[in-house]
């Protein structure tokens, strides 16, 4: 008997969550591959923020209102996580939906 | 790898946004009509997983970190087209929900990681299926290959769009980016053979580029096709 896709899929959201949540707290601060060459090559300083990142929900994966830096970080990928899995889903689940009358293959 | 705005000029935003929208459509067209019952829950899980896992900063060397994408893993649990849809999903939520990566550069970061990633990652996937033998081993190998070389070709495509876009002199930023990503992509290959290896141990008929592998002698017979 094999696993079910429902427990592979409880089973895997729950390893994301987990990461997302408890470890990515503790994950390197340093610069990225990019903003590491585009700082060594002085190219940063042409960063820029959208208008519209200026309201976004969680800026730099810390979320609003928490005071302790690591706290911010996990509850945003706690949030970040479900949010992301949430659409995925949903967007699967519609596409597949439409194909519904014709699916006699 | 996220490029924020003002990296790229309105042209290479523009082309690379329109390359991105005719991805995303043409995945999310192949999805209506080949998307099965399993792959709704697995695709939301692996968008899940890569989101995640990007948040995993680990560091290489000399005060610089990278972290995983996810379009090779994304790649060989859904395919190409849907590993496009994948990696939209999660770039779309980073740029708006956490403003990470631009908004004008969205359809740049989603055409060096989700496009070039993904399909480069199909291109790959499908080479190695033919000089490999159908195994459960070599196949594990070829997956840590080739989300190596995702990320070092993503970081290759990145350069050029910054070069074309007169940010920076290719042959300054080439270097650079594939030096670190060569080590970034070390990571990249870890994260995606441990997460490959155990979707395999549980489920193989989930993992979408390993349908030619023959059944390993220690685990169940789980193809339905070979059953019919």
């Amino acid at each position: 008997m094999s696993t079910s896709v429902k427990l592979v899929t409880v089973l895997a959201l729950a390893v994301a969550v987990g990461l997302a949540t408890a470890v990515s707290p503790f994950a390197s601060s340093s610069p990225d591959g990019l903003e590491r060459v585009a700082h060594d090559k002085a190219f940063l300083d042409r960063s820029e923020l959208h208008a519209v990142q200026e309201d976004a929900p969680a800026p730099g994966y810390a979320f609003p209102g928490i005071r302790d830096a690591r706290v911010a970080t996990g509850v945003a990928g706690f949030a970040g996580t479900l949010v992301v899995f949430a659409l995925g889903f949903g967007m699967a689940a519609l596409l597949r939906r439409r194909e519904g009358p014709a699916a006699a293959r | 790898m996220h490029i924020p705005d003002g990296f790229l000029s309105a042209d290479v935003a523009a082309a690379t946004g329109v390359v991105a929208v005719a991805a995303v459509g043409y995945g999310l067209h192949r999805a209506n009509r080949t998307l099965d019952e399993r792959q709704v829950p697995l695709l939301g899980v692996t968008a899940a997983f890569v989101f995640a896992a990007q948040m995993l900063n680990f560091p290489v060397a000399g005060g610089t970190s990278g972290h995983f994408l996810g379009a090779a893993l994304a790649t060989i649990l859904l395919g190409p087209w849907l590993a496009c849809l994948v990696l939209a999903v999660v770039l779309v939520v980073q740029a708006f929900m956490f403003a990470d990566g631009g908004v004008t550069a969205l359809g740049a970061n989603i055409f060096c990681m989700g496009v070039v990633g993904a399909l480069g990652s199909g291109l790959m996937l499908r080479a190695g299926r033919t000089v490999l033998p159908p195994r459960r081993t070599p196949f594990i190998g070829l997956c840590g290959v080739t989300a190596w070389l995702a990320v070092v070709v993503s970081a290759a495509v990145a350069s050029v769009l910054l070069a074309i876009s007169g940010t920076v002199p290719l042959a300054t930023v080439l270097p650079a980016m594939v030096g670190v990503h060569v080590f970034i992509g070390i990571g990249e290959a870890a994260i995606t053979v441990a997460a490959v290896a155990a979707v395999l141990a549980v489920r193989p008929d989930l993992v979408a580029a390993a349908e030619h592998l023959e059944d390993e002698p220690a685990s169940a017979p789980a193809a339905g096709e070979a059953l019919s």
